[in-house]
């Protein structure tokens, strides 16, 4: 009798525990990065639970579609892509083999947060593979200028109210008060970055014309002779070559590409400095949200700047 | 050009046919047809300053989001690939000699989705002299139910090596389970229907794949009658042990009539083999330098059963094979491989030592040193070199 009135309670226990995740009637909501998971955060509140597929110390180009990502896409209400073929490498397959109808292009779970953003750089003539790596639809790297953050933003609450109409005032109010957020920071930002409009700096890989263009620098040239492919002997010197001719003193890096070549260039430059951006929240550890992402950057920029250049 | 073309159209045809005309009559017609053009041209006229009037005051949304004009036109097509293969021998082999240079394959791949409910991807191998449907199966991944069901010609999902193209096999050769135990070359491949399911639990990714197959493969399974049918089962176990390593565990069992009955096109025997395979992956890849450092430690063993006139006829083999990237254009790797045959019991046992460049994504050189002791007696030595490059938009391998 005891022991079947404990089987009984263990067997309801096992059935509420199944049931309460419904219950909650979270959305449950995946992303291809952190920043746009971090603006589902902001936009969705308690009403969403996120994940964020790839880290933002991982280079978003390349992403092991590991099959533990196709049980997040499995349950997932909503999958929000970078879209501009940034992904192209590792989220098909992802897509197809997460047997999850609502995330399947085309469906309203499936989310490109790059159709109503500003997209730089694309391409207007012929492209081909001797440019490197290019990106037809595009540079993909567009949700580093904080005004398409709000853009993103706006797509994602859009799609959150289709998705549970009941929430939509919820959703509308939390991107209000990340839109007045962000506004608020975005002064602070363009205070801090504007004894620099027009400083010149030398970047690893082409990630960074939204953020440059956005605070007013200009981008002379990039480690990497073209998109994707290694840094060269011959590439390299030239590129010395220009920074000392422009007096150009600051090389960008992102976290997951090797030092030594931006480091060896640096110490050819007078007062070449390398400076390692975060490109994505979570690229640094202060990086924790989207804004802390600017926040960062713009902040470590400045210093830089400021030493470079006196002012 | 509009104009000319207005012009000249009813001109042409008017000349054609006015030689029979008297010219009063033709001038008479050329005046209406001025006329005519000329109200034409007004009215295009006041059409395009209205149009340049609204396009003045009209806002143009921030949301633009253009597309290329030279993919608009084409946009409905798959998405076209092909992968070349240049292999180079050298070295002695006396048992299974290869050319001294070949265009060995070029994968020519379409792929696209269909509609709201599938997707397609063919893949035609394009050897020197022939061409021979690699894979082409259609694929439901909306199916309720929670399976992802295909149809067509594919590679069976037995164990690892036999699912992977190859470009994307770590060799410029396949192990020798491959060629003893699996049907040759190709390994194992035929037309049939796959559905597989996760199996939700809290600890681990769990699937099951079932496939059933006409049962012509290699010459592992042959169909002699409709209801030969091959069958295929596999239950693949998968977690990352941190977010820089994971471990992939498989098992696989395959079914089918073999041709040990065919005596003069007729099958008296009725004979069949079954294989069973386990396979086991280690992952290592740091996040930090995802494009640097990659560690991939792979085995596979494969059990065949052979029934045949002298009775059960078995054999055994696998292979281990580690590969690592020292740089980020440089792999290095070694794998041992044993296999007896599946047919006549002979082990034959393999060894190589791989360095690959990659120029870039797109392209990448490879040289492999190997050494294969066969059962016969002889041992060869080897070199083999291999460029492969591909262009086109190919899409992404599944993990």
């Amino acid at each position: 009798m005891k022991i079947s009135a404990s089987i009984i309670a263990a067997a309801t226990a096992v059935v509420l525990a199944g049931t309460s995740g419904n219950a909650q009637s979270k959305l449950n909501v995946v992303t291809s990065t952190e920043d746009l998971a971090s603006i589902a955060r902001d936009v969705g509140g308690d009403r969403v639970s996120v994940t964020a597929l790839a880290r933002g110390y991982q280079d978003p180009h390349f992403v092991d579609p590991k099959p533990s990502f196709m049980l997040a896409m499995n349950r997932a209400n909503l999958y929000i892509a970078v879209g501009r073929d940034l992904e192209i490498g590792w989220l098909p397959p992802l897509v197809t083999s997460s047997r999850n109808a609502r995330v399947q292009l085309g469906a309203t779970g499936y989310l490109d947060a790059s159709l109503n953003v500003r997209i730089l750089e694309i391409p207007t003539g012929q492209i081909t593979r001797a440019m490197g790596d290019v990106h037809p639809l595009g540079n993909p790297h567009y949700w580093l200028d904080p005004g398409n953050g709000r853009l993103i933003a706006q797509a994602i609450r859009d799609r959150l109210t289709t998705l549970s109409p009941d929430n939509r005032a919820y959703f509308v109010q939390r991107y209000d008060d990340f839109d007045r957020r962000l506004a608020a920071a975005e002064k602070r930002w363009d205070a801090t970055m504007a004894p620099y409009k027009g400083a010149k700096v030398v970047t690893y890989h082409n990630s960074w014309p939204n953020f440059m263009e956005r605070f007013g620098l200009e981008v002379i040239g990039y480690v990497e002779p073209k998109p994707g492919i290694p840094p060269s002997p011959a590439h390299t010197i030239a590129l010395i070559d220009e920074m000392k001719r422009g007096d150009v003193k600051l090389i960008v890096v992102e976290p997951y590409f090797s030092l030594r070549t931006p480091e060896a260039i640096a110490g050819q430059v007078p007062g070449g400095t390398v400076l390692i951006l975060a490109p994505s929240v979570g690229g640094v550890k202060e990086a924790t949200d989207y804004i802390q992402l600017f926040e960062y950057n713009v902040n470590l920029l400045a210093g830089a700047l400021k030493q470079a250049t006196g002012k | 050009m509009v104009c000319t073309l207005l012009m000249t159209a009813p001109l042409g045809a008017a000349v054609a046919s006015g030689q029979t005309l008297d010219p009063e009559a033709l001038r008479q017609e050329i005046e209406q047809l001025r006329q005519e053009l000329a109200e034409v041209q007004r009215q295009y006229g006041e059409r395009l300053s209205a149009l340049e009037a609204r396009l003045e005051t009209a806002v143009v949304p921030a949301a633009a989001a253009p597309v290329p004009s030279s993919a608009t036109s084409k946009v409905f097509n798959p998405d076209i690939a092909v992968v070349g293969n240049f292999l180079g021998t050298a070295g002695q082999n006396t048992v299974s000699p290869g050319p001294a240079l070949e265009m060995a394959e070029s994968e020519v791949s379409f792929q696209a989705i269909v509609d709201p409910y599938a997707r397609a991807d063919f893949f035609m191998a394009f050897g020197e002299e022939g061409v021979d449907l690699e894979e082409g199966f259609l694929t439901f991944p909306a199916i309720p139910g929670g399976l992802l069901v295909k149809v067509g010609k594919m590679r069976a999902a037995f164990g690892k090596v036999n699912t992977l193209h190859t470009h994307a096999v770590p060799w410029s050769d396949r192990p020798l389970i491959v060629n003893n135990l699996m049907g040759g070359e190709e390994g194992l491949s035929d037309a049939g229907i796959s559905a597989s399911r996760l199996i939700s639990n809290p600890w681990i990714f769990l699937e099951a794949t079932g496939q059933v197959y006409r049962g012509d493969s290699g010459d592992v399974f042959q169909s002699n009658t409709r209801g030969d049918l091959s069958y295929l089962g596999r239950l693949r176990g998968y977690r990352d042990l941190s977010d820089d390593t994971n471990v992939d565990l498989g098992v696989s069992y395959a079914l089918g009539h073999n041709a040990a009955g065919v005596v003069d096109d007729v099958d008296v025997g009725r004979y069949r083999t079954a294989l069973w395979g386990v396979d086991a992956t280690v992952r290592w890849r740091p996040l930090r330098q995802t494009s640097y450092r990659t560690f991939l430690g792979r085995s596979e063993l494969v059990w065949s059963r052979r029934d045949e006139f002298g009775g059960l006829q078995s054999a055994f083999g696998y292979y281990v094979s580690g590969d690592y990237q020292l740089a980020r254009r440089w792999f290095a790797g070694a794998r041992y491989d044993r296999a007896d045959r599946a047919t006549d019991g002979l082990r034959d046992r393999g060894q190589s030592l791989l360095l690959t460049f990659w120029p870039s994504e797109f392209s990448q050189i490879r040289s492999q040193y190997r050494r294969i002791t066969y059962g016969e007696g002889p041992t060869a030595n080897e070199l083999l070199f291999q460029v492969q490059f591909s262009i086109g938009t190919h899409g992404a391998h599944p993990f």
